[in-house]
């Protein structure tokens, strides 16, 4: 390659780098940084109605229900105040368990019921062996028996 | 102990032989570091009660973010002071930078593609820290081309001295995009606010992977300077000279 | 010790894949760009070398 080639071939690396990270922050901007509703927000109707939208919040304990094909499933995601029934139908990721916290991705149907395409789990910052995580959870029944 | 002259150093024909002495040093920390922060990552830290063992990547993951943001910042405040100042030197140690940081961008990104897929269930989603920190790696890599683009050195500094320095309002944004807007990734372990949440081995390791980074970008940021200094000091004396003696 | 074997070790809990292609391709890129470093090294001393010569031949003119 001519030096001359090379720089042009520089200039163009710089100036698709640049369109792209600016077509990122207009789309991340647009629509992403609310990344996800909560319930309440979703009964508040602030989750858009013409798009598929995410919801997020803590799987409700003992909601969590499987049809007979494995597949489908159902289950309650909250944010203590209020709740969404969800119905997905697919494998879910290794992390979702009741009481812990879900994203999911889908629509509303005519029922109110949100159909998600797509369940992703969402871990807390906190790292821990089990044996302490144990204790914790031990410690947690006893305050509420007292 | 008397008086180190600074000035001394600030420039790059005695910057050359400085740097040159030190890399060693940086180059045996490095690897020291990394050897024991890998032993206590594998062999040391117990597994995690909510991820298992999935959650070992922390020890390359979150080093490699942390040095991402803050190479940056430190490649800003190098193009500051040469924009302000007109040193070369200073210049010279920013554009030496880039690359590494660039390299650690990337490392946070993939390993945390390789740590959501098995936890979260995705590669990547476009929440706001996933976003913020790609915009990053597209950042170091606009500052790069630019900076081979121009072929006038005092012109190419100029130029990729703005990139740096409008670029860092992205490193806040991505520190805080965890807190200011609801994202898929979770919050910090480690604040300057709060106790860490993290068992204490789990977090030695961290630590001990994050200065062993450190010691790996300031080695191998001298070793580029060095070449940086040579290259855009050829038709010097000092160069020459160094050349007939015989470059070590 | 975490691990009863070395079999363990790689399994990683059932996250072999993922903490190994992390970890290796972290390292990898590593040694990738001190390769790169030294490869730069090399070629910029042999120009370096050569504008010497060219100097000197000119200078005994």
């Amino acid at each position: 390659m001519k030096p001359r080639h090379k720089k042009l071939a520089f200039i163009g690396a710089g100036v698709a780098g640049i369109a792209v990270i600016v077509a990122l922050v207009m789309n991340a901007f647009r629509s992403n940084l609310v990344f996800f509703f909560t319930p309440s927000q979703v009964i508040a109707r602030q989750a858009p109605v013409d798009r598929a939208f995410r919801i997020g919040g803590l799987v409700e304990k003992g909601s969590l229900k499987r049809e007979n094909d494995g597949l489908t499933v159902h289950f309650v995601v909250t944010d203590t105040k209020h709740d969404m029934n969800v119905t997905y139908k697919g494998i879910l990721p290794d992390l979702f368990k009741e009481g812990k916290g879900v994203v999911a991705q889908g629509r509303l149907n005519a029922d109110g019921q949100f159909v998600a395409d797509e369940v992703l789990a969402k871990h807390d910052e906190n790292y821990m062996p089990p044996e302490v995580a144990n204790e914790l959870k031990a410690a947690k029944a006893d305050k509420t028996k007292l | 102990m008397g008086k180190i002259n600074w000035y001394k150093y600030a420039s790059p024909a005695s910057f050359y032989g400085l740097a040159g002495k030190m890399i060693p040093g940086f180059a045996a920390l490095s690897i020291v570091f990394f050897v024991v922060g890998l032993y206590i990552g594998f062999f040391v830290a117990p597994t995690d009660a909510q991820q298992g063992e999935a959650y070992r990547i922390i020890f390359i993951h979150v080093p490699a973010a942390w040095m991402s943001m803050f190479i940056y910042i430190v490649m800003a405040v190098y193009s500051g002071i040469g924009l302000a100042f007109n040193t070369r030197l200073s210049a010279m140690m920013a554009q030496a930078l880039a690359p590494t940081g660039a390299l650690f961008a990337f490392i946070a990104l993939f390993t945390g593609s390789f740590w959501g897929k098995p936890m979260w269930g995705t590669w990547w989603v476009w929440d706001a820290r996933l976003t913020s920190q790609l915009i990053l790696f597209f950042l170091y890599v606009g500052y790069i081309s630019l900076q081979a683009a121009i072929d006038d050195p005092r012109r190419s500094d100029r130029a990729s001295a703005l990139i740096a320095l409008v670029g860092v309002i992205n490193v806040p944004i991505i520190y805080f995009s965890v807190k200011w807007w609801n994202t898929l990734h979770q919050g910090a372990s480690i604040s300057f606010t709060k106790a860490p949440t993290m068992a204490y081995t789990m977090l030695a390791g961290m630590l001990f992977m994050a200065i062993a980074c450190w010691m790996y970008t300031i080695a191998v940021a001298l070793y580029r300077v060095r070449l940086i200094i040579l290259e855009r000091e050829r038709h010097s004396i000092w160069v020459s000279e160094l050349l007939t003696e015989g470059l070590r | 010790m975490n691990w009863g074997s070395f079999s363990a070790f790689l399994h990683m809990g059932g996250y072999g894949f993922y903490v190994w292609s992390s970890f290796g391709l972290s390292f990898a890129l590593f040694a990738l760009e001190l390769l790169f470093l030294s490869k730069r090294r090399r070629t910029l001393l042999k120009r370096l070398s050569q504008i010497q010569k060219m100097n000197a031949s000119r200078g005994s003119k």
